[in-house]
């Protein structure tokens, strides 16, 4: 349990979420995703709720908001505003070709004795102040890192691939098909990474947009194959929820931790520590996208 | 427009690459846009284009809003769809002899020479002539007219849109 808060603490950090955020979905919502004209506009929503796509919970943080553009270089969010429960801000294209709007983080969980005593690493750590946090004369540290990446795929003109280069760390997305070119009733292909190598066993969670005017969930539940790739027959157009995670308990699942409600929450009391399982704590890793597929 | 069609001709003639024969295939083709009876009524943005399976779709026009400022008509290119994902989004507009204005209900016509302009020349095959019709505020609707190239003396296809279309014809002439 000890450790399970641990990996609750981490993962909230590295997700910007409120601590009670963990059984919630994160995605952002493009206005558009497929655009013509020499420049233009997109406006994002950015939330954590449980039905998609409405904002029902919390905003999403906008800080680690990073946007690339077509040539690889780096693109800004404009007029950014957090309100109860949604996030908004806008993006220009003024380059043709395909845009990645996302976040893209990697946390250091894990604990350490220090005087007989279990300590665990401060909430938020990076990799590179790891060294940092640790004290002299610690031992026994076990360390898991958690990288979260939730991103988004808009397009000026033609789809272009120069943005998807795999940076080896964590969960990414390979276009076999472009995400900007995906239509109902035909079949996508995408190939998932997990730090650089193909995520073959991965399990990938596609659940349409519009929850709320519909009984069944309407969830794809998807698993890579050697190559880390799956195939998405897109049974009607729509915005798309994508979520694959490694290493959570919840794989395929919400993306978030396991957990019970409140679970890391300040002030929740200490939860028993039983013995630390044998080895080191599993690689975690989740990505969130949302996928616009058009009527053909 | 009228000027993009003269100096692609021009552009054309000048380089001497197509010569059209003197008994050049011509595709007739006539367009019925729909009058309709709504508050807010905009002449729809029109795209046709060829299709040949293997080949890479050609787009013979497109007819939008191309004399906005700063080309802001362009802006509303992807909702012609199946055309835009097909052709229109590795094109550049205004395209020389191919951009052109919106035009009003009733019956369009419009031809296209064989080795000319946008047709250009077409090898022998199975092709389909798609005209796709997406109107703000409005629908949008895709007729299809298949044909045989060279056609047969005579030949001609007709299609009926239901929404945004009307009676689509294709004919061929010399």
């Amino acid at each position: 349990m000890m450790k399970a808060r641990l990996m609750i603490a981490g993962a909230l950090a590295a997700l910007m979420l409120p601590a009670t955020a963990q059984a919630h979905r994160q995605w952002m919502m493009p206005s558009s995703t497929t655009l013509s004209g020499n420049e233009s506009w997109i406006t994002v929503d950015a939330a954590v709720s449980n039905d998609l796509f409405y904002f029902e919970h919390v905003p999403m943080r906008t800080d680690g908001i990073v946007v690339t553009q077509p040539d690889g270089s780096a693109g800004k969010i404009e007029n950014a505003a957090t309100g109860k429960y949604r996030s908004t801000f806008d993006v220009h294209l003024t380059q043709p070709g395909t845009y990645r709007i996302g976040s893209a983080t990697t946390m250091v969980m894990g604990s350490y004795m220090l005087n007989g005593k279990q300590e665990r690493l401060p909430r938020g750590t990076t990799k590179d102040k790891l060294a940092s946090v640790i004290p002299a004369g610690a031992t026994d540290v076990q360390v898991a890192e958690a990288s979260n990446r939730n991103e988004i795929f808009v397009t000026l003109g033609a789809p272009s691939t120069g943005l998807f280069k795999p940076t080896g760390s964590g969960i990414e997305l390979v276009p076999v098909t472009h995400p900007n070119d995906l239509v109902s009733g035909e079949t996508a292909s995408f190939q998932f990474l997990l730090d650089g190598k193909p995520a073959s066993g991965l399990k990938v969670t596609v659940i349409p947009g519009g929850i709320r005017y519909r009984d069944a969930l309407g969830q794809m539940d998807l698993v890579a194959d050697q190559d880390g790739k799956v195939a998405i027959t897109w049974p009607q157009p729509g915005m798309y929820w994508l979520n694959a995670s490694v290493g959570g308990g919840r794989e395929g699942g919400e993306g978030g931790g396991p957990g019970g409600p409140g679970a890391g929450a300040p002030g929740a009391a200490p939860a028993p520590r039983p013995a630390r399982p044998a080895g080191p704590p599993p690689r975690r890793a989740s990505y969130v996208s949302t996928l616009e597929v058009l009527a053909p | 427009m009228q000027i993009s069609h003269r100096l692609l001709l021009t552009g054309t003639a000048a380089l001497g690459t197509i010569a059209a024969p003197v008994t050049a295939q011509t595709l007739n083709l006539s367009i019925g846009i729909p009058r309709l009876s709504v508050a807010e009524y905009h002449r729809p943005y029109v795209a046709i284009w060829v299709e040949k399976e293997g080949a890479t779709p050609r787009t013979l026009s497109v007819w939008y809003d191309y004399d906005m400022k700063k080309g802001e008509g362009t802006k509303w290119l992807r909702d012609v769809r199946q055309w835009w994902r097909a052709s229109g989004r590795t094109m550049r507009f205004p395209a020389d002899g191919v951009t052109g204005a919106t035009r009003a209900p009733g019956d369009n016509k419009i031809a296209f020479v064989a080795g000319k302009g946008p047709l250009g020349t077409l090898s022998p095959g199975n092709y389909t002539l798609i005209v796709e019709a997406a109107r703000e505020v409005g629908g949008r609707e895709v007729v299809r007219l298949p044909f045989a190239w060279p056609p047969k003396p005579g030949a001609s296809v007709k299609a009926q849109g239901s929404a945004e279309l009307g009676a689509v014809a294709l004919n061929f002439s010399k």
